[in-house]
This record gives structure tokens, C-alpha cells and sequence, in this order.
């Protein structure tokens, strides 16, 4: 049965119709049934949500909701694997994310971890060490990554919203290919604190819901400045609710050429197309726009990216928590053979990758070169900005693909992330909206999303125009 | 921009990564095409350019220099692969005389 938004849930639980326990029992007989052969969760306590459940503030915006979290994000007391062996096993987390804090404050029950590619590294969730993630409208396809539990859970009704994170599109680009609706709000909009960092000057933590307007209670509630995050900004959060149904009538909305030429599925595109139709017909100015430097975004984001991560993956040493090999007693031994067992292969490739370049002799040709395309990237968008209200684009090349496709050449899948990582090199605001359906050659019905870019901290804007896109 | 191949064992050694032979054999023809594929960068004329280590400009973020509660040791210790008297436990670091 098809589960409802977080919206009318509420309404249920309000009106006495439905408990907060109920839901738990029915998500976890729901999960113990069909995850198996979905495979989003990696885990579910059952026991601690129901406890919480029984003392939820039904008054409170989530009150009484469950929410599912990708399993990169501590939930206290729970495990959090990162999809990886080297956290596999014994690690609980001694303290909860701020995004964890103010769900609770706002009476939602975080419940189930959810899969994801190895710490967040991936676009399919294949690089899951724990498990495999089918899409829920094709099993023989991928649900998209690297978030692909949380969407896989919302798409086959495993869940009603879920968190996710986003480096480079792991919210949009699963939320794209399982047909939800994923936000990757502005950087500093929402505290990471708590979120096991990937690359710390892109990474965001967004909701995966089944509607914009529950995207927009869930930004509602996670939103706001963190002392804990010194990245975090200290600035008002507006009310994501009150202008989201005034419509695009009069708005001025982007369509830049770059995102529409080579290499696109004319299906995808054409479904994009009609997507940005319908805006227009309610009332939206489509204008011709350039992004000039599109091109460079995939090889500055393969820099910048595991420049970041080498560095903040340093802190899985053997030492203080997770996997420790303990066959040796030499301390340098310990490191590498920890590392060795614990990590994946994508995990070693952005490893290696980041730490060449930022190694001696390689940091002025590559990493400091990619910092200044960078900001040649960012200003495409501010150009933009001035002329536009938002951007409209496709999420993803291609609806899902097929598991093992480009197993054997990584270079061909960070190419698959062109529409979505230029939004976090600048930093900007980024939703995808399912905009319709386009046909596989086996029958299956794969979803396709519209991306919507706004400016930074333009959310409020952002989403209104993602629910005048928003199917019936 | 920079070389031809790159040395994935002596970078391994950077990373603190072991690495089997095997997957030095995979890896190297990837990590080839990848920064190759990052030379396209070298096109572009990036004189004068400020660099962006960070999207937002938001600097030196200072706290209130107040004591507040730590983690409990003991939970904090739970996860460690291995302790003894309150302490996380590690091999030798400093060689015998």
C-alpha cells in the first residue's frame, strides 16, 4: 500500500486516526517483508523507536514521525557504518548529528539506517560493502547514489521521508532515478555536524521525500545555525511554507544550453522538456542561458573532491574506533593494513587520487588549479543569478542504469555526475522534482527528475518552483 | 600539466594504504585516465584568479572560550579495537634503548 506525504500523515496522527507506534510496527513488518528484496536498510531498532514513539508531542511539526537516515549521519547509541567494512562492525555512535536533534526536538523518531555507497563515494550505491540496493521500479537497475537506501526506501514505501547527503548529487541524482523528490540545500543552510565527513567544502545533508512540500517541512525543521559547525550560517530561516503554493507566474527561469547538448538520453531529455513546459505554461519566462564553464566541472570536482576526502579520511587510522588489524605490532603496519582491510576499492581510488593531488610537486598543477576553476564555476552561476531566478536542468544523463555497467572504468561514471556537482562547487541550492516517466528496453517505467538551481540560500524560491513542477 | 603515470605504490604509501599488487595493476590505468582526463583544466587561462577553498566567505569562526561537557570516557572508549585503564591501547611507538 502506498504510503502517504509526511503532510497528510500528520493530519492522521493529529486526528487520533493512527499512533506513532503504529507506524513503527508498520514500517518494520513492512521492512522485514520486502526489504530483502529492496536491500535500503542496513539496519532497523524496532525496540528504541517504538519507545520513543510512545512518548511523542503530537502538538510538534513531526510529531510522531518516523524518519529513515542514511547510515553516514550518528544517530546516538546507533550504529553508523558508512556502508563500509572498516566500520562494520561494534561502532555505535557516543553522540547524535544536529540534524538528529532537531528532528527529535521536533518530534520525529529517527528509525533504520540506510544504505549508501562506501562513506558517500558513488553514484549508484553499488559501492555499498554491506549490501545491495535495487531500484524499486526496475530490480535489474541501480536506485542511484550515492544516497540510494534513503531513495529506494521512499520510492517502495519503506519509509515516508528520509535524510540523505549530498557531495555531488547523492540526494538529486537518486531522488532522479527512483522518482522522489531530493533536496540539496545551499551550503551553511543546515549544520553537518554529526555527518561523517566526505569533502567538507561540498558536502550537505538534505531530505528525500515523496512531495516538495514535505521537502520543505523537513528543510523547516533541519534548517538554522549551529555552533557546532563553524561552517553553519548565522542567518534567519524563512518560512519554506508560506509562499510555496504562489505559483512561478512572472518568474524568470534559466534553461542553460551546456546541460541540454552531447551526451544526453533524447527521452530524458524530452521528458525535461516537458517538465519545463509545464512551467512555462503556468507562467514562467524560459530564458536562453550559458554556463560557460560546465565542461570543467567533472574534472574540477575529481580534484577538489578527493583532495578533501584523503584528508578527512585519515581520521580511520585503526586507532580510536572501527577496524584494527591486529596482526602486527608495528604502528605504521597497523595503519596500512587497517586501511587495506577496512576500505573499499572506490574508497582507495579517491584516496589515492586526493593524495597525489595534493602531494609535492602535483598541488599547484592540480589542486590549486581546480580551486580556481572553481571559482570561475561559481561565478557562471552569480552571472546567472542576475538574470535568472533559478536554472532548470536534467538531473542525470541518463534514467537508472543497469548494476555493473562501468564497473571497470570510474572515470566513465564520475562523467554520469555532470548536471548535478557544479550546484556544490558553488555552493548554491538544488532539488530534483520527478517530471515523468521514459520507457527501458525491458518494459520498466524509470523515473526521470527535473532539477531546479536557485541562488544561494534561495530556497524558499527554489521550492515554490519545485511545486508548481510537482506532478498531479 | 603534470606526468605521464603516476606511482601508485609509493602514493599508497603517502595514503597509509597497503595494497595488494593486484590492485595496483587495476588501479593504475584508472588513476591514468582520470588525470589525464583533469588536464582539460590546464586549458583554461587561471591567472589572477582567486582561488575557492570555500563557497560561502565565512572565516575564523571563533567559539565562546567557556568549559563545556566533553564526551563520556567511557563511551568514547566503547568503540576503541582495543583499551586498558582507561586509556585506548596501541602497539609500541618509541623503540627499546
Amino acid at each position: 500500500m502506498a504510503l502517504p506525504t509526511l503532510v497528510s500523515l500528520r493530519r492522521q496522527l493529529t486526528a487520533g486516526e493512527i499512533s506513532s507506534a503504529d507506524l513503527i510496527d508498520g514500517l518494520t513488518s513492512s521492512i522485514e517483508s520486502r526489504n530483502p528484496e529492496i536491500g535500503a536498510y542496513l539496519s532497523h531498532e524496532a525496540d528504541a523507536a517504538r519507545e520513543a514513539a510512545e512518548k511523542v508531542d503530537l502538538s510538534l511539526p513531526l510529531g510522531g514521525v518516523p524518519i529513515g537516515i542514511k547510515d553516514n549521519i550518528n544517530v546516538l547509541g546507533q550504529p553508523c557504518t558508512c556502508a563500509s567494512r572498516y566500520l562494520e562492525k561494534g561502532y555505535r555512535s557516543p553522540y547524535e548529528a544536529t540534524v538528529i536533534q532537531r528532528l527529535r526536538a521536533a518530534g520525529a523518531i529517527p528509525f533504520g539506517r540506510l544504505n549508501l555507497d562506501e562513506f558517500a563515494m558513488g553514484s549508484s550505491t553499488e559501492n555499498s560493502a554491506l549490501g545491495k540496493t535495487v531500484n524499486p521500479h526496475d530490480p535489474e537497475r541501480i536506485p542511484g547514489g550515492s544516497s540510494g537506501g534513503s531513495a529506494a526506501a521512499v520510492a517502495a514505501d519503506l519509509a515516508y521521508a528520509a535524510l540523505g547527503s549530498d557531495t555531488g548529487g547523492s540526494i538529486r541524482q537518486p531522488a532522479s532515478h527512483c522518482g522522489v523528490v531530493g533536496l540539496k540545500p545551499s551550503y551553511g543552510r543546515v549544520s553537518r555536524y554529526g555527518l561523517v565527513a566526505f569533502a567538507s567544502s561540498l558536502d550537505q545533508i538534505g531530505p528525500l521525500t515523496r512531495s516538495v512540500e514535505d521537502a520543505a517541512l523537513m528543510l523547516q525543521v533541519i534548517a538554522g545555525h549551529d555552533t557546532a559547525d563553524s561552517t553553519s550560517l548565522d542567518v534567519e530561516v524563512p518560512d519554506y511554507l508560506s509562499d510555496l503554493h504562489k505559483g512561478v507566474d512572472g518568474m524568470k527561469l534559466g534553461l542553460p544550453k551546456e546541460y541540454f547538448g552531447e551526451g544526453i538520453d533524447p527521452a530524458v531529455r524530452e521528458c525535461v522538456e516537458r517538465s519545463i513546459k509545464r512551467l512555462e505554461d503556468a507562467g514562467a519566462e524560459i530564458i536562453d542561458i550559458s554556463l560557460p564553464h560546465t565542461e570543467f566541472a567533472v574534472a574540477t570536482y575529481y580534484i577538489i573532491a578527493p583532495a578533501e576526502a584523503s584528508s578527512n579520511l585519515a581520521r580511520f587510522d585503526g586507532i580510536r574506533y572501527g577496524h584494527r588489524n591486529k596482526e602486527t605490532d608495528d604502528l605504521l603496519d597497523l595503519y596500512k593494513r587497517s586501511r587495506e582491510e577496512g576500505f573499499g576499492p572506490e574508497v582507495k581510488r579517491r584516496i589515492l587520487l586526493g593524495t597525489y593531488v595534493l602531494s609535492s610537486g602535483y598541488y599547484d598543477a592540480y589542486y590549486s588549479r581546480a580551486q580556481k576553476v572553481r571559482t570561475l564555476i561559481r561565478k557562471d552561476f552569480e552571472d546567472a543569478f542576475t538574470k535568472v531566478d533559478a536554472i532548470v536542468s536534467p538531473v542525470a544523463p541518463t534514467p537508472a542504469r543497469k548494476f555493473g555497467e562501468n564497473s571497470e572504468d570510474p572515470l566513465q561514471e564520475y562523467l554520469s555526475d555532470i548536471y548535478t556537482i557544479a550546484a556544490n562547487l558553488a555552493g548554491i541550492c538544488a532539488v530534483s522534482v520527478p517530471a515523468g516517466t521514459v520507457t527501458s528496453d525491458s518494459g520498466s517505467e524509470l523515473p526521470v527528475g527535473l532539477q531546479i538551481l536557485g541562488p544561494h540560500l534561495g530556497e524558499s524560491s527554489l521550492l515554490r518552483i519545485a511545486k508548481a513542477a510537482e506532478l498531479d | 600539466m603534470a606526468t605521464d603515470h603516476i606511482d601508485v605504490r609509493y602514493v599508497a604509501g603517502l595514503a597509509r594504504l597497503e595494497l595488494t599488487d593486484a590492485e595496483c595493476e587495476t588501479f593504475q590505468p584508472q588513476l591514468d585516465a582520470i588525470l589525464k582526463y583533469a588536464e582539460t583544466l590546464g586549458s583554461l587561462d587561471v591567472d589572477g584568479i582567486e582561488p575557492t577553498a570555500h563557497p560561502v566567505p565565512v572565516y575564523d569562526v571563533m567559539r565562546e572560550d567557556k568549559p563545556g561537557q566533553s564526551l563520556p570516557v567511557e563511551a568514547v572508549l566503547a568503540n576503541a579495537p582495543d583499551q586498558a585503564q582507561g586509556q585506548i591501547r596501541v602497539p609500541k611507538v618509541i623503540a627499546e634503548a
